[in-house]
């Protein structure tokens, strides 16, 4: 009698092992982890084509495409304020100054490798472009440049396009464009952030 | 009958008792030490991939920012490894006919994803996120190390759960100014030990050691 009790025991710890559920792999997927179950193999699934999530269709033209009436807008969907344009400056650096370079004369670091050089900024026709119209190469690319839709969110693109026009203004400014009380900062060591 | 023990034999029996404490000692010492080698941790070891992406190349030499490919590592969970896209906004261009690359213009070619092998991996049953650490000074370079010196990514540290206790048991060891987070190599200005708690306060930082903050 004992002796079957133990061999109860033993069997049925062998089978308890074959009920071990992987904790360090759960049956879910992480982000972009791959799949068996659909054909493309992808565990995140891709949106389906032409369909637009409920309170996301993109209907402020302004906003959205950088136009008013269908015509490229200089007007900015959003105040411009001190922490748009930080956002822009920080933004530009991350995603525009590779090629662009961080005063946006077009001599990054990916163009000194060879990626095409991009037309300066501070090009008279870029000076009097309409800033809707850097929202709307970012948004939809233009010549060798591809879109940054993907990558930088909308607001972001806007703050990107204020950062611009400052950098423009920056390459012609005088000191008499800065306010008197001010002027002090300029002899002051650049803020850490825009080093 | 003669003597089976001689007297040596006291001094073998007391040098056994000392040489089997020894052993036993010993044993769980490299039972301890096996399970944080990175044998057992995989830190340390390089990762084949199926393309030769090198961190050292895009951002020690080109200084591409870490935000540029791992595009929500501010704003969720997950870090973002970069679509094959992100590459094509340079390599259309770069390197455009380089072998090296072919499984990326693969990639876009057939519509199918890259399939990076993973570095890093915790537990299904350890909830991390990037975007609380990034928000609260924790760099990049602090966990991942010198990525912009890795010409394969490999993992730096253990990842074990001794590593995460030994930051949020006291995080002022380790934070640094949010303004330089995504810096590598970067030297604190002043002494750790003036900077840390002074950040810590001024983020509000608190030292999380509940079971429940990674194990929900
Ligand atoms: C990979 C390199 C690269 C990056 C990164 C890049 N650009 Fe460009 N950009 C170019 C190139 C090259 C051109 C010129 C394209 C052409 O003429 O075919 C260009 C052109 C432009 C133009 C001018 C178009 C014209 O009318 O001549 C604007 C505006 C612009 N980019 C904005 C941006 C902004 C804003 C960002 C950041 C979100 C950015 N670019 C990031 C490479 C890049
Ligand atoms: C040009 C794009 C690019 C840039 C810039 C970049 N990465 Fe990556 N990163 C990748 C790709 C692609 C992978 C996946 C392949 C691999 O693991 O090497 C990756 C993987 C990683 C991994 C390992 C992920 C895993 O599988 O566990 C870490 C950690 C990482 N990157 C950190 C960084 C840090 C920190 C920076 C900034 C200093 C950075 N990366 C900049 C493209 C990039
Ligand atoms: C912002 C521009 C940029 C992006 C985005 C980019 N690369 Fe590169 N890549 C470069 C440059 C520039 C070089 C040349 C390296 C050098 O000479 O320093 C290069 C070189 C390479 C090389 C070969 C040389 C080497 O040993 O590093 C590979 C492979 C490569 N990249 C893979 C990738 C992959 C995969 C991605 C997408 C995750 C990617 N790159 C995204 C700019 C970029
Ligand atoms: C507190 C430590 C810590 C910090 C700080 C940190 N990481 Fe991570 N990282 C991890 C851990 C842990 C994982 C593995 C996550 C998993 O397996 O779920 C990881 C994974 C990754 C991955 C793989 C994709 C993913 O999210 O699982 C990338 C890419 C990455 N980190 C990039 C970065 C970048 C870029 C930064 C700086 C902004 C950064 N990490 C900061 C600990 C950290
Ligand atoms: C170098 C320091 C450091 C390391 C290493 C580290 N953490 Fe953290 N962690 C922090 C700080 C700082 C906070 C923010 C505390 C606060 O919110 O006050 C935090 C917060 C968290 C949170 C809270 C998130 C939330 O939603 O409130 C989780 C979960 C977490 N960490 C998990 C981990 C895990 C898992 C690891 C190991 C893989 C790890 N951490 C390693 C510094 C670190
Ligand atoms: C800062 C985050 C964090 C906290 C807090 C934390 N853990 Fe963990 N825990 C981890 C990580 C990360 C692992 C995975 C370690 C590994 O992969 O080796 C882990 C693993 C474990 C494991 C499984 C070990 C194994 O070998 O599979 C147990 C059990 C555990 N933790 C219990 C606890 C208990 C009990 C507490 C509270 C006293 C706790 N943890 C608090 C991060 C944490």
């Amino acid at each position: 009698m004992p002796s079957s009790r133990l061999l109860l025991i033993v069997a049925s710890c062998a089978f308890l092992a074959a009920c071990r559920q992987d904790m360090h792999d759960a049956p879910r997927y992480e982000p972009l982890e791959a799949s068996t179950f659909f054909a493309d193999g992808r565990g995140s699934r891709t949106l389906v084509a032409n369909t637009v999530a409920r309170g996301m269709l993109r209907e402020d033209e302004h906003l959205y495409q950088g136009k008013v009436d269908g015509q490229l807008t200089d007007t900015f969907p959003m105040p411009v304020t001190t922490e748009v344009m930080a956002r822009g400056r920080e933004r530009f650096n991350v995603f525009c100054a590779p090629c662009h370079g961080r005063t946006g004369q077009g001599n990054g670091m990916v163009v000194q490798r060879g990626f095409r050089a991009p037309p300066s900024f501070h090009d008279e026709r870029l000076r009097t472009a309409p800033v809707g119209y850097f929202y709307d190469v970012q948004t939809n690319g233009f010549g060798a440049m591809s879109d940054y839709a993907a990558q930088v969110p909308v607001a972001d693109r806007w703050a990107i396009a204020a950062y611009i026009r400052a950098l423009q203004f920056s390459q012609r400014a005088t000191v008499g464009d800065v306010p008197p009380e001010r002027r002090a900062e300029l002899d002051a060591p650049a803020p850490q952030e825009a080093r | 009958m003669p003597q089976i023990f001689k007297p040596s034999a006291n001094t073998l029996a007391k040098a056994s008792i000392v040489g089997g404490l020894l052993l036993a000692v010993s044993l769980i010492g490299l039972l301890i030490g096996l399970g944080r080698s990175s044998y057992v941790t995989r830190a340390q070891e390089f990762i084949e991939q199926p393309i030769q992406f090198s961190h050292a190349h895009h951002v020690g030499d080109d200084g591409i920012d870490c935000r540029y490919c791992h595009t929500s590592v501010e704003t969720s969970s997950f870090a973002g490894i970069p679509p094959t896209k992100t590459c094509m906004n340079c390599h259309s261009q770069i390197w455009s006919t380089s072998p090296m690359l072919e499984p990326v213009r693969a990639s876009i070619r057939d519509d199918r994803s890259l399939r990076w092998i993973r570095v890093h991996d915790l537990p299904d049953f350890v909830y991390f996120n990037h975007s609380v650490h990034v928000k609260n000074g924790v760099g990049c370079e602090t966990c991942h190390g010198r990525v912009d010196e890795m010409p394969l990514t490999y993992q730096q540290n253990s990842l074990q759960m001794e590593w995460c206790l030994d930051c949020h048991r006291a995080p002022e060891k380790y934070v640094r100014p949010r303004s330089e987070i995504f810096t590598m190599g970067y030297r604190p200005p002043v002494p750790q030990s003036v900077q840390g708690p002074e950040l810590v306060k001024a983020y509000g930082i608190e030292s999380l050691t509940n079971c429940s903050t990674c194990h929900r």
